[in-house]
């Protein structure tokens, strides 16, 4: 196999690059001559109507040039990906605090800043609806609340041996990506526009931008070389960035730059939903569930934006690794007026599963059982293999997954030690929990799952590489350069990998739902091995051809006017998923992993730390094994993050007070656990004949992390023994802990 | 105008904004774009650079965040970015071997602070990796293979000859004042004067509340300013003393003052920030006044020719507001040394343990001689409008004896000290209950591990 095929740890395309300060962002890219700066005014106030809006001093500020509202949009006034509800610039309504009301466009971003807080902003304030209780009390909702149920749940519950109900708060998440949101926008000539920007999903933002302006899609360019990170943020929440830089080069002819401001970009843009869930369980006395019933609630926010598809999503995942002979999943979707709730590495999915694994704790305490026994007796398994969405799980890996895991980290000996420790210690208590995961992959919107490819030979033998997908850091354009090299036969550093362009590649989806690699890695070894049939089948007919270099094969196939340029296209298939009854086979394939994590706390202040972390995680046959335990690694800290330091706080007109990262704490070096070991399963390989064997690897791992929250709730319930489980909320804050540790011991024994 | 040295080259800057920042002169003057902005105010260390300065025959360096740094506080230094590396330093090809980026935009920031424990600047000696990184925030990776790069590069002073001299040769352009009576001077004759020393909060009312400052001064190169003395029974800092060069010094007058100047900020902070601003500018949570208060501490206050002593406590008036008169300026503060029979305890309370600012910190300095408690100080951050003293639990310990008992009396009795506030940081009834808890804590560690920080 040649150097820099598949399976080899490669280091990251740009790594040489990001160490030298040379890999440029949008904001690093020369600014052309007469570039603009912008800047959004925000709505201070939340839910209002706009009386009316005095832009005189605005307009008047030192550098401005121009200055925008609503009216000033020739065509639609929206950035929203699926219902056009979401505005750039508000029209007559105000939905919630930090909404942009009015565009400034200056000669430098200082003065656009500056200018764009002189604003005079009559309002009307309306009542708001911040919480989920809010707005469930007012009946405020996004869509019609969803129902995916298999099996009498109410009668399973009625027949259950035992039977018990609780609930669970969980807190949104700020993606914190390093680089904030930015674009640029260069005119062109006859109506055309070229757009840069930080952004998942080039082609949905030449669609906003052709819509904005009423242009065509053709007139609209889209490029993205890189993101300094995204997470989901930059999926639908980069549009109204690069959007106003359209609306502006069109207006004024000059090319216009936005690069949002730390704090105004966390006030203005989505974050992960925060969700309420309730369960109702029945189970026999091996903690077996028999029957149950999950009602989740999401803060969606002010507009639909991709609500529908992350709660669908947290309901795919409510069940994690376990079988319900009987299921009854409720989501409701609430609309609320804050900032609108988007896409975040999960898209739900942690949600739902935090709730099943709070389910398990339960089930062990009532029972005086060992969580991962009761884990364990409820994994998925034979003739217990139908999810709550009607889908046969075929690839069922936990089981062994989780056996190997609890080995190789030596569960038992570690839950003696901890049970020792506790025994002896008074203020400081530990906690241990084993928890799996089990990711679906693919798009749960079918016709998402679809990508395609540009490949070009040249005649020297170099090779340039396009494909739909962008790049966040996740390594998506190596991965996908090994495959093509593979194709080849060449040096992977052969592959000259490209900004993602809705010009080369068109009509691309969302680069998301941790499905890069598979979509784009398909597309590209289709593209390419159009190319190699075609040098193999000239090379087949020439004398001595074995000898050539390929540079030599590229070279000569020129000459004898052999087509060197193909696209691909990959559809995944097997796919299907009737949303009105929730049934269907969404997913492809599911990609799983284990973690063990133990945990101390001290119980007079709530302070913890995460000690020690094992982590096992299937990747199928890795497509780059140090691509993908950074991936791991990463997603596990950020996982650990939402559940733990990171904490968004809200006050009662909406407004985000932990806006910049002085009050919104993600972790740091010293919040990693001090012992971490990650393995990838030496074992797994894909059962689907995705991209060699390989398995999505980008949001599966966040939810590893949820063994961080059951070991801390574990550490709380070891400082009253016998008095059940804690009510612990997430992020389980040094407050919410300490909180936790005076409630159960203020309860009655038993 | 200001003058000074990036990569041998003397670099001179007419007409400088005094409020304009060395971050944004790198990336929109020089076109040096590896120098990032993550936030803007200090948090996330992606603007990471290196100031060099004379020391003797060497140069001292430190890294500090370049988007909070005002360009004339670069006046008469030399300046390293991420491109003065060439991307050819063994911290970058660490990085790059154990695959210690993804998205690349944090990285450049990792990197200088990484070269800097490298070469040995300010506030790395000794310090574990993790702490060197604690002020620049990854979202990526996790941090495993950031701090494996830079377990895996040797620490080794550079070869600065060329720098030393020409740093020599490098002739201040700005007009900072030379020394405490020109500043003395000046601050009489021009009272509104916005005193800057480190920037790391007067930085956020430029880049993030875009203000105006008016006119300014910076105090930060004022030698007579910079003064550590530790004597005896007491250690006295000068005002512009930064927290990297105290910290030594805190620790040896008691270990949890050092661990508390590792928990403020991130080493760019407290290679810029100031003891003296933290105090001035008298922020309700600012961290180090509890902990002073409770020793004791006072401030040396001058205006003009004439000096006047006031005790830390006392300095804070309420909200926003000290005793300090117009032109008068904090000049030295003096620590007295806890004596050998004193319990001395200060405790943080954060959502993060690093780079975050506290919703509790408490600070208890008790006397315990044969058994009882015959002094007792103790103040906290966090819990009312300025840093404040707990008179009725000193009371409830002062005279009793060191028992369980009267140290629950004396933590009921911190309700009576406080209404806190809630906050983003924490609720009040959080705020009070931990408060009692850390005296209970101190109780709890004379015969157990406390702290989750410990092992």
């Amino acid at each position: 196999m040649a150097e820099g095929a598949v399976h080899q740890p490669l280091p990251h395309d740009s790594a040489d690059l990001h160490v030298a300060g040379a890999a440029a962002y949008v904001d690093d890219l020369p600014e052309p001559p007469g570039v603009l700066h912008l800047a959004f005014g925000h709505a201070e106030e939340g839910h209002a109507d706009l009386v009316s809006l005095d832009l005189e001093a605005v307009r008047a500020a030192p550098g401005v040039v121009a200055v925008y509202t609503a009216a000033d949009i020739p065509g639609e006034n929206n950035v929203g990906p699926v219902v056009h509800d979401d505005r750039l610039l508000a029209d007559g309504e105000i939905l919630y605090p930090g909404q942009p009301l009015f565009l400034v466009a200056a000669t430098s971003t200082r003065a656009a800043r500056r200018a764009a807080r002189l604003g005079k902003v009559a309002v009307e304030p309306r009542p708001a609806l911040v919480t989920i209780a809010d707005a469930k009390a007012a009946g405020s909702e996004i869509e019609a609340t969803q129902v995916m149920a298999r099996g009498d749940a109410d009668a399973g519950l009625a027949a259950a041996p035992h039977r018990l109900t609780g609930h669970l708060e969980m807190g949104g998440q700020e993606h914190f990506y390093l680089e904030g949101q930015a674009a640029l926008a260069i005119p062109g000539e006859q109506g055309q526009l070229h757009v840069i920007s930080s952004t998942q999903h080039p082609s949905e933002i030449q669609h906003l931008v052709a819509r904005m302006l009423g242009r065509s899609h053709a007139q609209i360019a889209v490029e993205v070389r890189r993101m300094g990170g995204a997470f989901g943020g930059k999926e639908t929440q980069a549009a109204a960035f690069a959007v106003a830089c359209a609306l502006v080069a069109a207006k004024t002819g000059r090319p216009a730059k936005f690069r949002a401001d730390r704090d105004d970009d966390m006030n203005s843009t989505g974050k992960r939903h925060d969700f309420t869930a309730e369960y109702d369980v029945g189970f026999d006395r091996d903690g077996r569930i028999e029957a149950i019933r999950i009602t989740l609630a999401s803060r969606c926010g002010a507009t639909v934006d991709l609500s529908p598809a992350i709660n669908d999503r947290a309901m795919f995942h409510a069940d994690n690794c376990y079988y319900f002979p009987a299921v009854e999943i409720v989501s409701q979707r609430l609309k609320t007026h804050t900032v609108s709730n988007t896409a975040f590495r999960g898209f739900g999915g942690p949600q739902g599963m935090m709730a099943i694994e709070r389910v398990m704790d339960v089930i062990a305490a009532h029972l005086g059982l060992d969580p991962l026994e009761v884990r364990r007796a409820n994994l998925y398994g034979h003739g217990r293999d139908v999810t709550p969405y009607h889908m046969k799980v075929e690839d069922n890996v936990a089981p062994e997954l989780i056996a190997e895991l609890a080995e190789r980290a030596g569960y038992e000996a570690r839950r003696a030690e901890v049970d020792a420790f506790n025994a002896s210690h008074k203020v400081l208590k530990k906690g241990l929990a084993l928890t799996p995961v089990k990711f679906g992959i693919s798009f749960t919107t079918t016709h998402l799952n679809q990508a395609g490819a540009l490949v070009l030979v040249y005649a020297d033998g170099s090779i340039h590489l396009n494909h739909g997908g962008t790049e966040m850091g996740q390594g998506l354009m190596i991965k996908v350069a090994q495959v093509v090299a593979d194709v080849f036969g060449v040096p992977v550093d052969t592959v000259k990998v490209s900004a993602t362009r809705t010009d080369k590649v068109p009509n691309t989806s969302a680069t998301a739902a941790s499905s890069g690699s598979d979509l784009n890695g398909m597309a590209a070894k289709n593209a390419a091995e159009i190319i190699k049939e075609r040098l193999d089948t000239f090379a087949a007919g020439q004398k001595g051809s074995e000898e050539w270099s390929f540079a030599e094969l590229c070279r000569r196939a020129h000459l004898a006017r052999i087509p060197l340029l193909a696209t691909g296209f990959y559809a995944t298939p097997d796919i299907h998923y009737d949303r009105a009854a929730h049934s269907g086979r969404p997913f492809l394939y599911f990609a799983y992993g284990a973690a063990l994590s133990e945990v101390v706390i001290d119980t007079l202040t709530g302070e913890h730390r995460v000690v020690a972390v094992d982590i096992l995680h299937d990747v199928g046959r890795s497509l780059n094994p140090a691509i993908d335990l950074g991936q791991i690694e990463g997603g596990f800290i950020q996982g650990m993050g939402w559940l733990t330091t990171e904490e968004l706080v809200y006050d009662d007109r909406g407004r985000l007070l932990t806006h910049a990262p002085s009050t919104y704490k993600i972790p740091t070096a010293n919040d990693r656990p001090a012992r971490m070991e990650i393995a990838i399963w030496e074992r797994g390989e894909n059962v689907e004949a995705t991209i060699h064997r390989s398995k999505a690897v980008g949001e599966p791992p966040l939810m590893l992390a949820i063994s961080v929250f059951s070991a801390l709730t574990q550490a709380v319930a070891a400082t009253a023994p016998g008095k059940g489980l804690p009510r612990l909320d997430a992020p389980a804050t040094p407050e919410r802990l300490l909180a936790a540790i005076d409630e159960l011991r203020s309860r009655n024994d038993g | 105008m200001i003058r000074f040295l990036l990569d041998g080259d003397v670099i001179e800057v007419e007409d400088v904004d005094p409020t304009g920042t060395v971050l944004d002169y790198l990336r929109y003057a020089l076109r040096r774009t590896g120098t990032k902005e993550g936030c803007a105010e200090g948090d996330c260390g992606a603007c990471t650079v290196l100031l060099g300065e004379l020391a003797g025959d060497a140069v001292a360096w430190r890294a500090v965040n370049a988007c909070i740094l005002f360009l004339p506080m670069l006046d008469s230094k030399a300046l390293r970015t991420v491109e003065s590396l060439r991307g050819t330093h063994p911290v970058q090809r660490e990085m790059v071997e154990r695959h210690g980026s993804q998205c690349g935009f944090c990285t450049p920031g990792f990197v200088m602070s990484l070269y800097g424990r490298s070469i040995g600047a300010a506030g790395t000696v000794g310090a574990p990796v993790g702490d060197v990184i604690a002020g620049n925030l990854c979202r990526c990776t996790g941090y495993g293979p950031i701090l494996a790069a830079g377990e895996a590069v040797p620490v080794a002073a550079e070869d600065d000859e060329a720098t030393v001299e020409a740093l020599r040769a490098l002739r201040p352009a700005y007009g900072h004042p030379a020394t405490a009576e020109e500043l003395a001077d000046l601050l009489l004759a021009n009272p509104d004067t916005r005193i800057v020393a480190g920037a790391t909060d007067v930085g956020l009312w430029v880049t993030k509340q875009h203000r105006d400052l008016g006119q300014t001064v910076f105090i930060g190169d004022i030698a007579d300013l910079r003064q550590i003395e530790e004597e005896d029974d007491a250690l006295t800092l000068g005002a512009a003393v930064r927290y990297s060069e105290a910290r030594e010094a805190l620790a040896r007058l008691h270990p949890d003052l050092g661990e508390l100047v590792r928990r403020i900020g991130g080493v760019q902070v407290r290679n810029a920030g100031t003891i003296g601003g933290n105090i001035a500018n008298a922020s309700p949570i600012g961290d180090m006044p509890p902990a002073l208060i409770a020793l004791g501490a006072e401030l040396t206050l001058r205006r003009g020719p004439e000096r006047r002593t006031v005790a830390l406590k006392d300095f804070f008036l309420s909200y926003g507001k000290q005793d300090r008169a117009p032109g008068e300026f904090v000049e030295s503060i003096r620590i007295p040394r806890p004596p050998g029979d004193m319990l001395y305890r200060v405790v943080k309370l954060s959502k993060r343990f690093d780079s975050d600012i506290s919703g509790v910190c408490g600070a208890f300095a008790l006397r315990i001689e044969d058994g009882s408690v015959t002094e007792a100080r103790i103040a906290f951050g966090g819990m009312a409008g300025i840093p404040a003293r707990a008179p009725a639990c000193e009371a409830a310990l002062a005279g009793q004896a060191w028992s369980e008992a009267t140290v629950e009396a004396a933590a009921q009795a911190l309700a009576e000290d406080y209404q806190p506030l809630d906050d983003l940081r924490g609720s009040a009834a959080y705020r009070r209950r931990a408060a009692a808890n850390l005296l209970r804590r101190i109780w709890a560690e004379q015969h157990e591990p406390v702290s989750v920080l410990d092992g």
